[in-house]
């Protein structure tokens, strides 16, 4: 069964979710990566506290296009690899207070002990779903760091309506990357006969 | 000859066209999933966006890849005058947003903000004997990138040898190292042999290859069916949400190599398996093909 969640959202709601629930958001979240995670641990700015207390950051590096109104929109955007954001993430859930992160391959032990900590959870998006992601988001609310960081890399702050993902890493300490690896490690370790 | 304008049309199809021999294998996984299960709705919506980007002529996936260009061109023809011409088209495109500007200069930081830049759009040029142009176009994203892998055999970690059954292992073990994260299911590209950069060029180029198509080498042909059914034995399934569909495909080339060395590289393509091909004929005639 898929379960509506509206962001911003409280921490106990949050809690309730647990790996393998398929979940549509809809509300406010903001778009970050690389550089954006590198700058919110070490100069913490204010600018971006406002939307992320209580929302959700997406790993995501989107195409956008200006209209001939001025105003911009999403075409393509899929979430990109979260493994690398993995020695920022727990700090900035920690930091801003973000009730999830989406993005896609998982993260690893600090962010999922962070999750636990702080009561949020890990969302994964389906990798390459540029188009269709992109007819989620409604609106384009805001953008900071554009010309410093460039279209990819820049904080977008949009507005999301039934958004599709699966919680792969929950607020108790478990993660689906985790089962599936061991799993899949066995097998291969019998494959290549070294047991 | 017009290049330009066809050249902004192949980049067009590349990025939003998924060929039809990968979406016809996607729709097989797509079956073969179990009823009411996440790999059955993740290949759903796949599905649903290969329709969506070719209706609206938006990008399959956001990343937009590296531009890697492969052209063969009849003899009179001017490489430095094909290669102005692909960087207006590349240009053109990413203001089209056709493509995300991916151009990053290492050493500044910065993007360049059109995909053109030092070897950016990487083109590698042919002359033959035919007397038209043809124009191979490869958009390979980031995230696949990454999980690429190169071996030196022998290694003894994975008691992997000299031989095919080395070869296998490793393919084994990069498969299983890559799980979701290349965007899985993912077809892999296995050159072996040659130096440590041809090696991985020759991994790369069998992405040209179709869908259920094997190396003319029986002996390969045979490998790579092999390979095919174990990878999917892994359970990885797309995104690495466990599953029946690991990888689509395994292409496998071999060349010759030193005599001390024994390379295989590994490489990884994303489930958004964009290649488009162009011929444009000596009276300006355009084919396309996938």
């Amino acid at each position: 069964m898929t379960i509506k969640i509206n962001l911003p959202v409280s921490e106990e709601e949050i809690r309730k979710l647990k790996i393998g629930d398929e979940v549509l958001l809809s509300g406010t979240m903001v778009t970050a990566r690389d550089q954006a995670h590198k700058l919110m641990v070490e100069k913490k700015p204010d600018f971006i506290r406002p939307y992320l207390k209580d929302s959700v950051i997406y790993h995501c590096g989107p195409v956008v296009k200006k209209n001939e109104n001025g105003e911009w929109e999403f075409v393509a955007a899929g979430p990109t690899t979260s493994s690398r954001e993995e020695p920022y993430q727990a700090d900035v859930i920690r930091e801003y207070q973000v009730r999830g992160v989406i993005g896609k391959g998982g993260m690893g032990e600090k962010t999922l002990k962070g999750l636990q900590e702080v009561g949020a959870v890990y969302f994964h998006a389906v990798g390459g779903l540029g188009t269709l992601l992109a007819k989620r988001v409604v609106k384009v609310k805001e953008v900071f760091m554009l010309e410093e960081f460039g279209t990819p890399e820049a904080f977008w702050v949009i507005e999301v309506k039934d958004f599709p993902v699966v919680v792969t890493m929950d607020s108790h300490g478990n993660s689906l990357h985790k089962t599936v690896l061991e799993k899949s490690l066995e097998k291969s370790k019998k494959l290549l006969g070294i047991d | 000859m017009e290049l330009k304008n066809h050249i902004l049309e192949l980049i067009r199809r590349a990025s939003t066209d998924l060929p039809p021999d990968v979406e016809e294998r996607l729709k097989r996984a797509y079956e073969e999933a179990d009823e009411g299960s996440t790999e059955k709705s993740v290949f759903n919506v796949i599905l649903e966006n290969v329709k969506l980007a070719r209706e609206n002529s938006t990008p399959i996936c956001q990343d937009t890849g590296h531009v890697i260009f492969y052209v063969n061109y009849p003899y009179g023809m001017k490489e430095w005058e094909i290669t102005e011409e692909i960087k207006k088209a590349t240009i053109e495109a990413t203001e089209k947003n056709y493509l995300r500007p991916n151009a990053v200069d290492p050493v500044t930081g910065k993007n360049s903000g059109n995909n053109v830049g030092k070897n950016a759009p990487y083109i590698t040029y042919h002359c033959w004997d035919k007397d038209y142009i043809e124009f191979k176009l490869m958009l390979k994203g980031g995230g696949s990138e990454n999980v690429g892998a190169q071996y030196k055999l022998p290694n003894a970690e994975l008691k992997a040898g000299r031989d095919l059954e080395g070869v296998r292992k490793v393919i084994i073990d990069a498969v299983t190292k890559a799980q979701g994260f290349g965007c899985a299911p993912g077809t892999i590209g296995v050159g072996i042999g040659g130096d440590r950069g041809v090696s991985y060029l020759l991994s790369k180029k069998t992405f040209f290859r179709k869908m259920g198509s094997n190396n003319e080498n029986p002996v390969l042909a045979e490998f790579e069916d092999r390979l095919e059914k174990e990878l999917n034995e892994l359970g990885i399934g797309p995104m690495g949400f466990g599953g029946k569909t690991t990888v689509l495909d395994v292409f496998v080339d071999a060349q010759h190599r030193h005599p001390a060395t024994y390379y295989v590289s590994v490489s990884y393509m994303c489930w958004a398996f964009r290649r488009k091909t162009m011929r444009i004929m000596s009276n300006g005639e355009v084919e396309y093909d996938d």
